[in-house]
């Protein structure tokens, strides 16, 4: 255990130091010397990854909120605040990639005073700053419950539904509207991944994808930080996965057909490979192993499916921002070694917080019991409502 | 009235004073390196290119209805009404969804600047303003572009094309295009060659058909979800309540399970 601890550091602080000389470089020299972008390819891994793939694996925080608070699925409560904090360290993440992207990061505030209602790139900025505003309150109770303050504690407590429902809309808007950026280049974007149903795609797959990263973290938690695994939870989340892969697969092939681009599919290319890549790790894999009663009832099935789905769907990601776009761009686009380290490093800095977050805050335990269980803040009163819940 | 570019590759002879002329405009660099340079960048927003004894200009086509205006979160691009697509880069951020959006791949970047810019040709919108053609059109000796009111530059291309059978390729570039174009083209080769594609649609509508509908999906999707927590939340209450009345020893393994 120790090694292996002592293992993940040097990869981290390896990660860190790249990632700041990489910084440094983007902020001395500028955008041309620390990335392959070019007039051809204006968007690259920072967007492509970091602000796309960012915000589909935040998606847990909506997809689960939305389960418990506004489903009252109450028996799931116990893995909310995980992915709230998954999705709070997400969105801050994201900002954090933007400001590299952006050739005038200093100016990342203008939206909120020039405004172009016409541009989804408006929106999306709208529903980054929002939405971020908002998991900032529903993570907020975390961090009052550590310091025992009740008096707000309250106050969020009762705006509770309000926020969860806002969350839901926000992220709905947002999960979509990024695949609505690329409505715009219907001769710029290859066939597989140009389609008028962008948007429902990017928020079906976002569902799938919050599904699938409340299975992993809750599985990696129960590894590094010695919780019980939540395995009936996770059994469940598994089958309704299973739901929204194949909703999924099955729109994705109609649209594929009734554009005509299905033929594409069987003609060997470049185009072709990412295809069924993607279309293999996150829809076809996890769905012949979820659909199996013995898979889906382990821990360790559930996991592999889990991973599968969020590799499958970055794949995706990548696809539609990057190799969609080689095409028409008339050139290849790989990351330069600058790019990838801020990615790296930003990747690195996420798993740290989550780590930090867990050790400091009571993430785990339930919040708000109905009874008046409210003195569960410290540590071990919480481990024991913890061990209560567990049953 | 919208002002506008005809460009009639025929009567073009290649000399490249219009790249010159732009780039004294633009306060360009412009020596023989440049000159030599056969697309548009940061530093050349006109260029000429050819083909045997075709030549074809390439500049931005300031759209009707520009897909980079529509797409910049900012409004640093806009359409205005004398014609010209104009850049404010105090506005813009340089999130470079312009660069992504444009059909024609028009806009470029200062991508080894601190402080980039998009740069891209804006119509001289200064000398439109002051009644004057682009530099383009005014330094051109052969006339082969042509500045004036796209109505009236319309007309004349389609004379043109009337009264010259043969000479042309039956179809004034730029009419339609992209929903349609402030520059205007002619030639005797297929545009194809010179690497214009054709696209029919206006963009802008393509996102904004969407976006429009977001003002009626807030609140319907509020409602929604508060109704959805309405009825669970007091499908719990209903249950909880009647366990009371009925066993309340059981309320607190009830409790214990949630």
């Amino acid at each position: 255990m120790k090694i292996k601890i002592s293992f993940w550091k040097v990869i981290f602080l390896f990660l860190m130091a790249a990632g700041f000389y990489a910084t440094i470089v983007r902020y001395t020299r500028g955008l041309g010397a620390s990335t392959n972008l070019s007039d051809q390819f204006p968007w690259g891994i920072w967007i492509g990854f970091d602000v796309l793939c960012g915000v589909m694996l935040a998606a847990g925080g909506f997809t689960l909120t939305a389960a418990v608070h506004i489903l009252n699925i109450k028996r799931m409560h116990s893995i909310v605040r995980p992915t709230v904090l998954t999705a709070f360290l997400g969105y801050l993440l994201v900002c954090v990639a933007l400001m590299y992207d952006l050739g005038k990061p200093y100016n990342i505030w203008h939206p909120l005073i020039m405004r172009n209602p016409h541009s989804v790139m408006f929106e999306v900025a709208y529903c980054v700053m929002l939405y971020t505003t908002v998991l900032a309150l529903e993570f907020s109770p975390i961090v009052l419950e550590r310091f025992n303050l009740q008096k707000p504690l309250k106050v969020i407590r009762g705006a509770v539904i309000p926020l969860v429902i806002c969350g839901v809309i926000l992220s709905t808007l947002h999960q979509s509207s990024l695949g609505s950026l690329y409505l715009i280049i219907p001769e710029k974007l290859h066939p597989f991944w140009y389609s008028p149903l962008l948007p429902v795609f990017f928020f079906l797959s976002a569902i799938a994808v919050g599904l699938a990263m409340t299975i992993f973290e809750s599985s990696l938690s129960a590894k590094h930080f010695g919780r019980q695994l939540e395995l009936p939870i996770l059994q469940e989340l598994g089958r309704v996965l299973v739901v929204v892969l194949c909703v999924y697969g099955v729109l994705r092939f109609e649209d594929l057909l009734h554009r005509g681009v299905l033929k594409l599919a069987l003609q060997p290319g470049y185009e072709m490979f990412f295809f069924w890549l993607e279309i293999s790790l996150g829809v076809i894999l996890p769905l012949i192993l979820l659909l199996q009663r013995r898979v889906r009832n382990s821990a360790g099935g559930l996991y592999l499916s889990a991973v599968l789905v969020v590799l499958g769907f970055i794949t995706n990601r990548m696809n539609v921002s990057i190799t969609g776009f080689e095409r028409s761009a008339g050139t290849h686009y790989f990351p330069k070694w600058t790019e990838l380290s801020v990615t790296g490093m930003i990747i690195a800095l996420g798993f740290a917080l989550f780590g930090l977050a867990v050790k400091y805050l009571p993430i785990f335990p339930e919040e708000e019991k109905q009874q008046p269980i409210e003195a569960s803040t410290g540590p071990l009163a919480a481990a024991s409502v913890w061990g209560h819940a567990g049953d | 009235m919208s002002k506008a570019l005809l460009y009639d590759a025929t009567i073009c002879i290649g000399c490249k004073q219009c790249e010159v002329g732009c780039a004294e405009q633009n306060k360009l660099r412009y020596d023989d390196s440049v000159a030599a340079e056969e697309r548009q960048s940061e530093h050349k927003f006109t260029c000429v290119l050819t083909k045997g004894d075709k030549f074809m200009r390439r500049l931005c086509m300031n759209c009707q209805e520009p897909a980079c205006a529509s797409v910049c979160p900012v409004g640093a691009l806009t359409k205005t009404a004398a014609g010209p697509v104009t850049y404010d880069a105090g506005k813009c951020m340089g999130c470079r969804y312009c660069m992504v959006a444009c059909p024609f791949s028009v806009p470029k970047y200062e991508w080894n600047k601190l402080a980039p810019k998009v740069r891209k040709c804006t119509l001289c919108p200064d000398r439109i303003a002051n009644g004057k053609p682009t530099a383009c059109a005014e330094i051109c000796p052969t006339g082969a572009t042509k500045f004036g009111d796209r109505d009236d530059l319309i007309n004349e291309a389609q004379l043109r094309i009337r009264d010259n059978p043969g000479k042309y390729v039956p179809h004034i570039y730029g009419l339609t295009e992209a929903g349609g174009t402030s520059v205007l083209l002619l030639s005797s080769v297929p545009f194809a060659e010179f690497g214009y594609k054709t696209p029919e649609v206006a963009f802008p509508m393509l996102t904004y058909r969407v976006l429009s509908r977001i003002p009626d999906f807030v609140p319907l999707c509020g409602v929604l979800l508060g109704g959805v927590w309405w009825i669970t939340n007091r499908r719990e209450e209903v249950a909880a309540a009647e366990g009371h009345l009925r066993r309340p020893e059981t309320e607190e393994k009830k409790g214990g399970k949630q």
